[in-house]
């Protein structure tokens, strides 16, 4: 406990020592309220937002006597996650009790560290289409499919291509005479026993080879057998073909990150936002409720009657609330409503590719960060 | 990934004191420095600790990290493990919220029970 000399303020006995934990109303071991406002909550005023910064340091308010501290068995204790939507491309659920760093190292792994399969090689046999070689196989590379990377391991430069890191596709689209017609990703056909076309061969008597050496077909692997690899999507336009143009190619999938190239990346994309909250700092009545009700985009508030025919606003829907900020804007409307963020309670949105359902995606997400952190030990130890 | 045999981490400035040091992480970047930090900050033991990337085209990550007298680099290992036993918590407890939620609400769903066994 921490006494405080009252020397400024106490004219009769400058040097009576005086300590706050006295005062009966003061309760121990707490923070006073405004400074529990700053370190829980960020206030969105109509130019910028306070308080925005994480109070994390333990002793940050040592002065006080108030120890900051997490322990993990805390952090145990208050963490919490509702889930509020689950569909098989997306997912939205809140986490509570955790703090922006770890919320924002998730949202970078989930985008540029969880490794996908993805085209990378094109081997073009025959493309008389208007759409260029390079411009065709950059599409092809952004075609998400569905196959589990968890199943496969990474292509290094010095490695041969077999069925562990390599999948294979081909292409075959004609268009008749006098037609024209669009070539989609169904058309990319899955070749589970590796490549198909020859290599040229240096001596004329040795065996030909393909692009690719498997030496057991893919689809005898379990996981592949009920549900074979394709573009998880169907109807993703590839090229269009005019009369008698011809495309013959070849793909092959490897597994790579976010971080080398987009293609990669598992989720379209995965965002947080903070849980607003949404104060009506005084009584706002009649005229005003009903501007205010109006001027809010999101539907935050509502009226309500308080009998002899007066109304008064409340606040119904504060999570719909997008910080546009028009009911703080203008003269007087800052005393009337005050918008606020909790800071930790993160209201999380992941909407997959279709390559992985986005609960999996989350958990592969924390795994590579428990990776990361193994490494690290590792390497201190 | 991993530079097979290099050391990739080293520990500055902490010859005559091993209570503060500086840790340089390569082929790190803000998202486990930032949750180092983070972590490093709840300990009790800890006076001081930040990070920087002194160059964002190189992808190493500056820690520095000053106790109250245990050695840095235990305090650290210890922070990494808080971390990790964090996510994995924070990993159960969104396994449990995803199972609670599908049988809450199982017309909706039309997902394989498969894909959701593989942890």
């Amino acid at each position: 406990m921490n006494e405080k000399e009252n020397k400024g303020g106490n004219n009769d006995e400058p040097n009576k020592k005086f300590s706050i934990w006295d005062l009966p109303d003061v309760p121990m071991g707490q923070l006073p309220p405004h400074l529990q406002l700053q370190k829980t909550r960020v206030v969105c005023k109509a130019d910028a937002p306070i308080h925005t910064d994480n109070i994390s340091y333990s002793g940050a308010y040592a002065s006080i006597g108030v120890d900051n501290s997490v322990h993990l068995d805390l952090f145990r204790d208050n963490f919490k996650v509702n889930v509020i939507r689950l569909t098989k491309e997306d997912m939205e659920f809140d986490m509570i009790g955790i703090d922006p760093a770890l919320a924002n190292a998730f949202r970078r792994i989930l985008i540029s560290e969880v490794p996908t399969m993805a085209i990378e090689k094109v081997l073009i046999a025959y493309n008389t289409s208007v759409v260029q070689d390079e411009v065709l196989a950059h599409r092809l590379g952004l075609v998400p499919l569905k196959a589990d990377p968890r199943l496969f391991e990474y292509l290094s430069a010095n490695d041969t291509p077999n069925e562990k890191n390599t999948i294979v596709f081909k292409l075959h689209a004609t268009c008749k005479r006098g037609e024209r017609r669009t070539v989609y990703s169904e058309e990319l056909k899955w070749l589970p026993k590796g490549s198909e076309l020859i290599k040229e061969a240096g001596q004329a008597d040795s065996k030909p080879t393909t692009y690719t050496s498997f030496t057991c077909s893919q689809d005898m692997l379990p996981e592949f057998s009920e549900d074979p690899i394709s573009p998880s999507e169907d109807k993703i336009i590839l090229a269009k073909l005019g009369s008698k143009q011809e495309i013959e190619l070849e793909a092959h999938a490897v597994k790579g990150l976010g971080k080398t190239h987009a293609k990669w990346s598992p989720v379209a994309t995965a965002w947080y936002r903070m849980l607003p909250e949404v104060l009506l700092l005084e009584d706002v009545e009649d005229e005003v409720a009903e501007e205010l009700v109006r001027r809010c985009p999101d539907k935050v508030f509502d009226i309500e009657d308080i009998g002899h025919g007066k109304k008064r606003a409340t606040v119904a829907r504060p999570r719909d609330c997008r910080l546009c900020r028009e009911c703080v804007r203008g003269e007087g409307w800052e005393e009337r409503v005050e918008l606020r963020r909790v800071k930790d309670h993160f209201i999380f949105t992941v909407e997959s590719t279709g390559v992985l359902p986005p609960e999996v995606l989350f958990t592969e997400a924390v795994k590579i960060l428990e990776e990361k952190c193994e490494r690290v030990i590792s390497e201190l130890s | 990934m991993c530079v097979a045999g290099n050391r990739r981490e080293m520990e500055h400035g902490s010859l005559n004191d091993p209570s503060k040091a500086t840790f340089s992480f390569v082929d790190e970047d803000h998202t486990l420095a930032n949750s180092v930090r983070f972590c490093l900050n709840q300990d009790p033991r800890v006076s001081v600790c930040g990070y920087s990337i002194p160059h964002p085209s190189d992808a190493r990550v500056n820690i520095r990290i000053q106790t109250t007298g245990e050695p840095a680099r235990e305090v650290l290992k210890d922070g990494c493990q808080n971390l990790m036993l964090m996510c994995q918590h924070v990993r159960g407890t969104l396994d449990k919220a995803v199972t609670d939620f599908r049988m809450n609400n199982p017309t909706k769903m039309e997902t394989k029970s498969d894909s959701e066994m593989e942890t």
